[in-house]
C-alpha cells in the first residue's frame, strides 16, 4: 500500500512536471523518430516532456531507423516529423529532398544554440547538431603496462603493441574491430582518409581508389586483422563490446559511444573498466590525421509534415537538447551543447576531432562508394585474392551501383 | 464439373493469384529495366559541427522535373541485367579472354557478386535437398517402429526444428559454434586444434550452412514420409513377407516406390525453398564467406543508409524466377507424365 501511494505521488509528479515543461507548445503534433541508443533515447525523452495541453508528442527509436528513414518520411503527412540523423542519414534524406531549411524556424524559435551546431548546406540550416560520435582508440592500460608498452599513437605502435602483447602471452588476440558488413566498409574509410586518400577524382563521381594509398589501407587492415579473431568478419560493435567487457582485448578502434557503457559498471569487472581508457584515433604511415571519420548526430524536421507541426516539432527538439538535459546525461555522449561538461569517456572523441579527423564525407554519392568497399575488400583479407584486384572489384562494384542511382 | 461451376469454384484464388503473384511479377519486370534519371549535382558548401567544406549536392528542383516527365526513370533496357553486379556478360568476356586457364577463369567468375551468390545458392539447393529426403525417410522409418507410447512426444521433438523460426535457429547454432560455444569448443578439443573457427574459413562456414540447412528442412520431409507410412497397404507387405522379402526387400520394393510421388512432392518443395536460402545467411552473419541471390536482394535494400537500389533488385528477383522455373522443369515435367494417364481415364 505504502509503494503503491509513493508510485501514483510519483507518476502524478511526472504528470505535473510535464505539463509544466514550458516548451510554448499548445497544438501540433510532435512524432520523432531515429536510431535507438542511450544517448538518442535522452533526447527523446525531454523532447517528450512537452506532450500536453494540445500537443502530443511520440517517440519511436528504432536500431534499424536507417532502414525505414526515406520511406517514412517519403509519406505525406510523414510517418516523423523529426527523424534523427547523422552525416550519413542527412545526405540521404537530402538527395530525395525530404527535410525542410530550418532558417525560419531557427530565427524565430531558436536560442541558446552554438554556432557549429548549425549544419548548413548552401547557406540553408538542414540540421541542429546536439552530439559528436567518432571511432576512436580504446586501451587496456594495465595489458599494456605489462607488455611494457606505451599506449599507441600511430598504427604501426598498435602493431608492435599488440605483437608484444600477444609475446608475452597475455592474449590470444589483443586486438579487436568491428570488420562486418557496413562496418568493414566504414573501417576502410577511417584508415584511407588516415593515408590521406581521396575517393573520387576531384569535381567527379568517378571513383578513385585503386591507387597506392588504396594498397597501402589494405595491407594495414591485413596486418591488424592477424592479431585478431579468426571470426573478425563476423565482428559489429556489439560484438567487440563484448569481447571488451568480457577482457579478451586490449586494443579497439571502437564508437566514442560506445565509451559509456564499456565504463557504466555493468556488464564487466571493475579491473577492466577501471583500466580501460580512451585516446584519440590512431594516425597511420606518418600521416598527421586520426585515421577515423567525425560524425556528428543531430535532429531534422520532414517536409511532408504542416507548418504547425513543424513549428512543434522544432519547439520539443529545442526543449530535448538543453543544457540540462546534456548535464543529466553527461556519460551518455559528448553533447555540442552549450554548457556541456566534458564527459571523462568522451575525451578520444575530442582528441580525434582536434587531431584534425575528417568528417564522414557528405557527398550524395558516397553510400554506394561505401558499400562496394565493404563488399569487395573481403576477398583481400580472407587471402583470397590482391589488394589490387580487390580495389578494382571496389571500383567496378561502385561503377555498377552509382550508374544505377544516376551518378555517372 | 460444368465450366461454370468451375468458374465460380475458381474465382477468389484465381483473383488473389493475380493480384499477389502476377501483378508484382509484372511489376518488377518493368522495374528491372529502368534506372534512376541522372543526378544534376550542384557544388555547395557544408558547415558542420567540424568546419566547412565544399560538397555536392543533388539540384532537387532539376531532378524532380525529370521525374515528373518520366516518373519510371531513365531506360535501361537489359542494362541492368548485363551489368557487373548481375549477369556481367563484358566482364564475363574479358576474364575468358585474359585468364591463363578454366581454373583462372572460374575464380574470376565466382569473383562477381552475381556468380559468388548463385554458386553458393546451387550448391545449398543440391546437397541440402537430397539430404533432406534422406534423413527425413530414414527419421520416419525409425519413428514408425516406435513403441506407440513414445511416438507423440517423439515425433514433436522431432518436429521442433521446423517449427523454430529460421532467424533464431540459425542465430542459436550461431552463437553455439562460436570459438566458445558448446559446439564450437567441442570441435576444438575433437580435432585437437585450438584454432579451429568454423566461422573463420569459407569451406566450413557453407558446410556449416548446409547442416543448419539440414538440421531445419528435415522434419518437414520426415512428417510427409511419415503421413505416407501410414497408408501403406498392408497385404501388398504381407504378401512381400510371405515370398521371403526381409526387411531391407520390404523397404526397397514396397515401401520406396508407394513414397515415389511424396518424394516428388518433396523435393519440388525443397527445390523451392533451399533456392530462396536467406536467413540462416543473415543469422550467422556469414556473408562474408557465403551470399544467395536473396541475400543480394536483401542488400540491394539494406545497405547503406536508405540507398536503394530497386532496379538492381528487381533484376535479380527475375534471374530468381528464372533459376527456380530451370530447376523445377524436370520435376514437374515428371509429375505431369505420372500423372497423364491417370486424367486420361478420368
Amino acid at each position: 500500500m505504502f509503494f503503491r501511494t509513493i508510485i501514483i505521488a510519483g507518476a502524478i509528479g511526472l504528470l505535473s512536471t510535464a505539463s509544466h515543461a514550458g516548451c510554448g507548445i499548445d497544438s501540433g503534433s510532435v512524432r520523432i523518430g531515429g536510431n535507438d541508443f542511450p544517448a538518442y533515447q535522452a533526447v527523446a525523452e525531454a523532447a517528450s516532456q512537452c506532450a500536453g495541453g494540445g500537443a502530443t508528442v511520440s517517440v519511436d527509436l528504432n536500431k534499424d531507423h536507417k532502414d525505414r528513414q526515406v520511406a517514412s518520411l517519403t509519406a505525406n503527412p510523414a510517418e516523423f516529423t523529426s527523424s534523427l540523423a547523422n552525416n550519413s542519414a542527412l545526405r540521404v534524406l537530402m538527395n530525395d529532398g525530404l527535410v525542410r531549411p530550418l532558417n525560419n524556424l531557427v530565427a524565430k524559435h531558436a536560442s541558446g544554440l552554438q554556432d557549429m551546431q548549425f549544419v548548413t548546406v548552401d547557406g540553408e540550416v538542414m540540421a541542429i547538431a546536439y552530439m559528436a560520435n567518432a571511432q576512436h582508440l580504446f586501451y587496456r592500460s594495465d595489458i599494456l603496462d605489462a607488455a611494457g608498452v606505451a599506449p599507441p599513437k600511430t598504427y604501426e605502435e598498435v602493431l608492435a603493441a599488440a605483437k608484444a602483447i600477444k609475446d608475452k602471452g597475455l592474449m590470444e588476440y589483443p586486438i579487436a574491430g568491428t570488420y562486418e558488413g557496413w562496418n568493414l566498409g566504414l573501417e576502410f574509410i577511417n584508415m584511407y582518409l588516415g593515408h590521406g586518400g581521396e575517393f573520387f577524382k576531384s569535381g567527379s563521381a568517378e571513383p578513385a581508389v585503386n591507387n597506392a594509398k588504396g594498397v597501402a589501407t589494405l595491407n594495414m587492415m591485413k596486418s591488424l586483422t592477424e592479431y585478431m579473431n579468426p571470426d573478425f568478419l563476423t565482428y559489429d560493435s556489439n560484438a567487440v563490446q563484448a569481447d571488451w567487457e568480457a577482457g579478451k582485448v586490449a586494443l579497439t578502434n571502437l564508437w566514442g559511444s560506445r565509451a559509456g557503457p564499456v565504463t557504466d559498471g555493468e556488464g564487466s569487472t571493475a579491473e577492466i573498466e577501471s583500466n580501460t581508457k580512451f585516446a584519440s584515433a590512431p594516425t597511420v604511415a606518418g600521416g598527421s590525421r586520426p585515421a577515423t571519420t567525425l560524425w556528428w548526430d543531430g535532429f531534422t524536421i520532414a517536409t511532408n509534415i504542416s507548418d504547425e507541426d513543424a513549428v512543434a516539432t522544432f519547439k520539443a527538439m529545442m526543449n530535448g537538447i538543453t543544457t540540462q538535459m546534456a548535464l543529466a546525461n553527461a556519460e551518455k555522449a559528448t553533447w555540442l551543447i552549450k554548457g556541456a561538461k566534458q564527459n571523462p569517456a568522451g575525451v578520444g572523441v575530442l582528441a580525434s576531432a582536434s587531431g584534425g579527423a575528417l568528417p564522414y564525407p557528405m557527398l550524395p554519392y558516397f553510400g554506394a562508394m561505401h558499400t562496394a568497399i565493404g563488399a569487395e575488400i573481403i576477398e583481400f583479407l580472407q587471402g583470397n585474392e590482391s589488394a589490387e584486384k580487390a580495389l578494382e572489384d571496389v571500383e567496378a562494384a561502385y561503377i555498377a551501383a552509382a550508374t544505377e542511382k544516376g551518378f555517372l | 464439373m460444368p465450366h461454370y461451376t468451375f468458374l465460380k469454384f475458381i474465382w477468389p484464388s484465381a483473383l488473389a493469384m493475380l493480384i499477389f503473384i502476377a501483378l508484382p511479377i509484372v511489376s518488377i519486370s518493368i522495374q528491372s529495366l529502368f534506372i534512376e534519371h541522372e543526378k544534376i549535382l550542384v557544388t555547395v558548401e557544408n558547415c558542420t559541427p567540424f568546419g566547412c567544406e565544399e560538397i555536392t549536392k543533388v539540384d532537387l528542383e532539376a531532378t524532380e522535373a525529370q521525374e515528373a516527365e518520366n516518373p519510371l526513370g531513365k531506360y535501361n533496357g537489359f542494362g541492368t541485367y548485363t551489368n557487373r553486379n548481375h549477369l556481367a556478360f563484358s566482364e564475363l568476356k574479358q576474364a575468358w579472354s585474359e585468364s591463363g586457364g578454366l581454373n583462372d577463369f572460374l575464380t574470376e567468375v565466382f569473383n562477381l557478386p552475381f556468380y559468388k551468390a548463385l554458386s553458393f545458392t546451387l550448391a545449398y539447393t543440391f546437397i541440402v535437398t537430397p539430404l533432406v529426403i534422406i534423413i527425413g525417410f530414414f527419421i520416419a522409418l525409425a519413428v514408425n517402429r516406435l513403441p506407440s507410447f513414445f511416438k507423440g512426444p517423439t515425433i514433436f521433438i522431432c518436429l521442433l526444428p521446423m517449427i523454430i523460426t529460421p532467424l533464431i535457429g540459425s542465430l542459436v547454432l550461431f552463437w553455439m559454434i562460436d570459438a566458445e560455444g558448446i559446439i564450437g569448443s567441442l570441435l576444438q578439443i575433437i580435432f585437437n586444434d585450438p584454432n579451429l573457427s568454423l566461422k573463420a574459413s569459407p569451406t566450413l562456414t557453407w558446410v556449416m550452412l548446409f547442416v543448419y540447412g539440414v538440421w531445419h528442412h528435415a522434419p518437414f520431409a520426415f512428417i510427409v514420409f511419415y503421413a505416407g507410412l501410414q497408408t501403406i497397404p498392408r497385404d501388398t507387405l504381407e504378401s512381400a513377407m510371405i515370398d521371403g522379402a526381409n526387411k531391407w526387400e520390404q523397404t526397397r520394393y514396397v515401401i520406396i516406390p508407394h513414397l515415389m510421388p511424396l518424394a516428388v512432392f518433396i523435393s519440388l518443395i525443397q527445390l523451392m525453398d533451399n533456392f530462396r536460402v536467406f536467413e540462416p545467411i543473415v543469422g550467422f552473419n556469414a556473408q562474408a564467406s557465403a551470399t544467395s541471390l536473396s541475400w543480394l536482394i536483401y542488400n540491394d535494400f539494406r545497405s547503406g543508409d536508405g540507398d536503394m537500389l530497386f532496379g538492381s533488385a528487381a533484376a535479380t528477383s527475375i534471374l530468381t524466377i528464372i533459376g527456380i522455373s530451370v530447376l523445377m522443369t524436370p520435376v514437374i515435367v515428371r509429375t505431369w507424365k505420372a500423372n497423364k494417364p491417370v486424367i486420361g481415364a478420368r
